[in-house]
């Protein structure tokens, strides 16, 4: 009996991350959003996506940031990223990024999937 | 019903579009956000943080108003697909002075343009590929616009970015369409 139940665990642990995979495509539907301002490798309203990963927010050259953004602090990751995007003035009053958010957290973490995935693109690399 | 895209006089064309989608934006929308008086003697009637919101609008209104001249200027657009960026390219700027002068009246000061704006020049190699860059463009500008409206302080400030964003979602149709695709691909925008 209790080596049925380690056989369901186990199962259970096999499926529910392929459950719960983020889609790298449907977030890339979803980044149509943030095109009225931004663009992966160059720098338009909003700075590049290109790179985020691992950035200190507010610190991509010649990039005019709001001064909350440039004290912000931060460093941008899943977490982080998973925080802002829920309601950006909220994680950093005074941001320029006058977005009420992305509510939906699976809609977010496919989203970060997609943005991790340009991040290696050719078009971030070149 | 015969496509304004069909038809070779461009005069012509652009009378049935303008017909056709209804997109010429109504003086009292636009008296929404700059024009009216009682809106902008209303003191602290919109706070530094709409003033913001609003300059973040500004600043992507006139990045699509540089766009839709780099596709007028790229000689990849023919007839009346020209008449009609430059249509948009007006309400784009129509949208940008008003929001300019809004920021203004609540005593803020306008970002300007950029002296220089990075698009994707080297992909625009057809008139569809302008085409399809100036869709992505609008239907950013909805999401944009959709993102900003509950932010506002100031109601008729959130009526008036509605109005835009209203706008904004036919020129996004209306480019979808002369790509050949769904022009309303859902029943809500995002």
């Amino acid at each position: 009996m209790k080596r049925d139940w380690l056989l369901i665990a186990g199962a259970l642990l096999c499926v529910a991350p392929a459950g719960a995979a983020r889609d790298a495509e449907r977030g890339e539907q979803l980044h149509a959003r943030c095109l009225a301002c931004h663009a992966l490798a160059y720098d338009r309203v909003g700075p590049r996506h290109c790179g985020l990963f691992g950035r200190v927010a507010g610190s991509v050259p010649d990039f005019a940031y709001s001064i909350a953004m440039k004290n912000s602090k931060i460093t941008w990751n899943d977490e982080t990223l998973d925080r802002f995007l829920a309601a950006p003035r909220k994680m950093v009053p005074g941001t320029s990024m006058t977005y009420d958010g992305v509510a939906d957290p699976r809609e977010r973490a496919d989203l970060i999937a997609y943005l991790k995935r340009a991040d290696g693109s050719t078009e971030c690399i070149q | 019903m015969s496509s304004f895209l069909q038809i070779p006089n461009p005069i012509v064309a652009r009378r049935m579009f303008l017909g056709q989608s209804g997109l010429v934006l109504s003086a009292a929308a636009v008296a929404l956000l700059a024009g009216n008086e009682a809106l902008a003697a209303r003191t602290g009637a919109a706070d530094a943080s709409d003033v913001q919101i609003l300059n973040t609008a500004l600043g992507a209104e006139l990045e699509a108003i540089a766009a839709y001249q780099l596709g007028a200027e790229s000689k990849l657009l023919q007839k009346p697909v020209l008449d009609l960026a430059l249509t948009f390219q007006g309400h784009h700027k129509e949208h940008a002075d008003v929001l300019a002068r809004t920021v203004e009246k609540f005593g803020g000061k306008p970002v300007g343009a950029k002296a220089k704006y990075n698009f994707p020049v080297a992909q625009l190699k057809a008139q569809e590929d302008v085409l399809r860059f100036a869709a992505q463009l609008e239907q950013g500008a909805v999401s944009a616009y959709l993102g900003a409206v509950p932010l506002f302080g100031n109601r008729d400030l959130a009526k008036a970015a509605a109005s835009i964003l209203g706008d904004e979602a036919m020129h996004w149709a209306v480019l979808r369409q002369a790509l050949g695709q769904v022009p309303v691909p859902s029943a809500f925008v995002s």
